[in-house]
């Protein structure tokens, strides 16, 4: 059984529809690529699948021993979060919330998978460093971590890179590339077609209120080039 | 001058008060630090300005026990304002501007209408700007146990809860997609913040209640860099500020007990930035 399967989806705000007719499936491992100029609600799907926001008709499905909340999200970086004092440490540790259920604190295997998360990323070092005085690349690693503490099974990405310059970018890119490899699925929002043709196993293209494509990218490049 | 000092705490009413500054400074401190970053520090402001109208309403209906006519009000306005959350007509900060100076206008209105003693200057410049009535606390004792039982809980439910008050503070859709209950917490966070804020009214009067709010937390930032540091030093900051407010004020008489926290609260942010400009150089 698929991992998320999403049936017959319509999206939209206060009663105006963005996309309809979404209905597309993510198995275990895949790296899916959402693509689609703005506005066509890419966005709106991530909320949606996420439980931010209910969709206005169809159904989200879970399977494969995927929960609900056991999606690792990536948000875009909010201004909130431009002058918040935070350590690395704390950005990361709040992605094992949800492990803890009514227990108000962490226990050791959480610390440990904080720890974990951080090595995987190569911030270990930046533990005790200030959030915001980090890179932009450091920045999104710290988040990543945080998103991995909360599930190593799916993450969510909303443009990973954006605001990068092509170094980290590609990093960005090569990292998340690592964790598709060790087994975690990905759903990636993207505008650099380049990095999602090298890394993508699968392409979602919405656009003028529906999907336009989804397949492989293998079926895609044939279409497309 | 020591001696002045030890003479007046022999009084009652001057520990009282002393007690009562050092609990809410210390509640208002905690919170804080989240308020500021939630950018909602002028949620204070709003609210005692609806505590101020609550206490003309109070006042002109013949309620005695005003706080506990005050404190609900100020809970409900509290859960509307921070609760209604981005989907809201009017935006926070506007909706924040309607209900602060409507307030201010009705109650002042009210005290108009039902005067409660013949100097209602007097009377309105004390619910302002913070009165002598923090120096009565020796007839009411019952407020200064209040005081002390809200204060506790407001530090058990915010170390039971300080990392989850953490995620829905640094990314609340990440919290809430991960299953956290942002919703209740944020409802929780409302209702502590009414409370503390209809406090410290009290303290220092519904137009500098904000004063306590934000100022420790951003004399924190000014050195700190982690959230648990920067709480830590705001409460610290706070309760020294308060304490020296309210001493400065005992020993020259004539200097009102929350300007002189706030001017100490203000004198303290002044050498907190200092300090940190010269260390980054």
């Amino acid at each position: 059984m698929a991992q998320l399967t999403c049936q017959n989806l319509t999206l939209g705000y206060e009663g105006k529809m963005i996309v309809s007719d979404l209905t597309f499936t993510v198995n275990a491992g895949d790296y899916l690529c959402i693509i689609g100029e703005n506005g066509s609600g890419k966005s709106t799907l991530m909320r949606t699948i996420l439980n931010l926001k209910a969709p206005m008709s169809g159904k989200i499905v879970t399977g494969d021993g995927l929960l609900p909340n056991e999606i690792g999200y990536l948000p875009q970086q909010t201004v909130v979060q431009k002058d918040f004092p935070a350590s690395v440490r704390e950005v990361v540790r709040s992605g094992c919330l949800n492990r803890c259920g009514l227990r108000p604190y962490f226990n050791k295997k959480q610390k440990q998978l904080v720890e974990e998360s951080m090595e995987k990323l190569g911030i270990t070092n930046l533990a005790k460093r200030c959030y915001r005085e980090l890179s932009g690349g450091q920045q999104q690693r710290s988040l990543l971590a945080r998103a991995l503490c909360a599930t190593g099974k799916i993450l969510l990405l909303d443009e990973p890179a954006a605001g990068l310059d092509p170094m980290a970018s590609a990093e960005m890119y090569a990292l998340i590339a690592g964790l598709n490899a060790d087994g975690t699925t990905i759903i990636m929002i993207s505008h650099d077609l380049e990095a999602s043709r090298q890394y993508a196993s699968h392409v979602l293209q919405i656009g003028n209120g529906g999907v336009l494509f989804f397949g492989t990218m293998a079926d895609w490049r044939e279409r497309n080039d | 001058m020591i001696d002045r000092l030890i003479m007046y705490f022999e009084f009652p009413f001057v520990r009282y008060a002393m007690l009562v500054g050092i609990l809410i400074a210390f509640c208002s401190s905690l919170l804080g630090v989240t308020l500021v970053l939630k950018r909602f520090s002028f949620i204070g402001n709003g609210l005692s300005n609806v505590a101020f109208c609550a206490t003309a309403v109070g006042a002109a209906i013949g309620f005695n026990n005003n706080i506990l006519f005050v404190l609900p009000i100020t809970i409900v306005s509290a859960v509307l304002l921070l609760c209604s959350g981005k989907n809201a007509k009017i935006k926070g900060d506007a909706s924040l501007a309607m209900i602060s100076v409507g307030s201010l206008a009705i109650g002042y209105l009210l005290m108009n209408v039902f005067p409660q003693s013949s100097n209602l200057a007097g009377d309105v410049c004390t619910t302002l700007f913070g009165s002598t009535a923090i120096l009565t606390l020796g007839q009411r004792t019952w407020m200064v146990w209040l005081c002390v039982g809200l204060s506790v809980l407001v530090a058990v439910l915010f170390l039971l809860f300080y990392h989850k008050i953490f995620a829905i503070t640094f990314d609340e859709d990440f919290a809430v997609a991960t299953g956290i209950k942002a919703k209740a917490y944020n409802l929780l966070l409302a209702v502590v913040v009414a409370v503390i804020i209809a406090l410290a009214m009290n303290l220092v009067g519904a137009l500098l209640v904000s004063a306590l709010v934000v100022f420790p937390a951003l004399t924190a930032m000014r050195l700190f860099k982690s959230f648990k540091s920067v709480t830590i030093c705001s409460v610290i900051v706070s309760v020294v500020c308060a304490a020296f407010g309210i001493l400065v004020s005992i020993l020259f008489d004539n200097l009102p007990v929350g300007s002189t926290i706030v001017a100490v609260n203000i004198a303290g942010f002044g050498i907190f930035s200092l300090i940190g400009v010269i260390l980054r150089r």
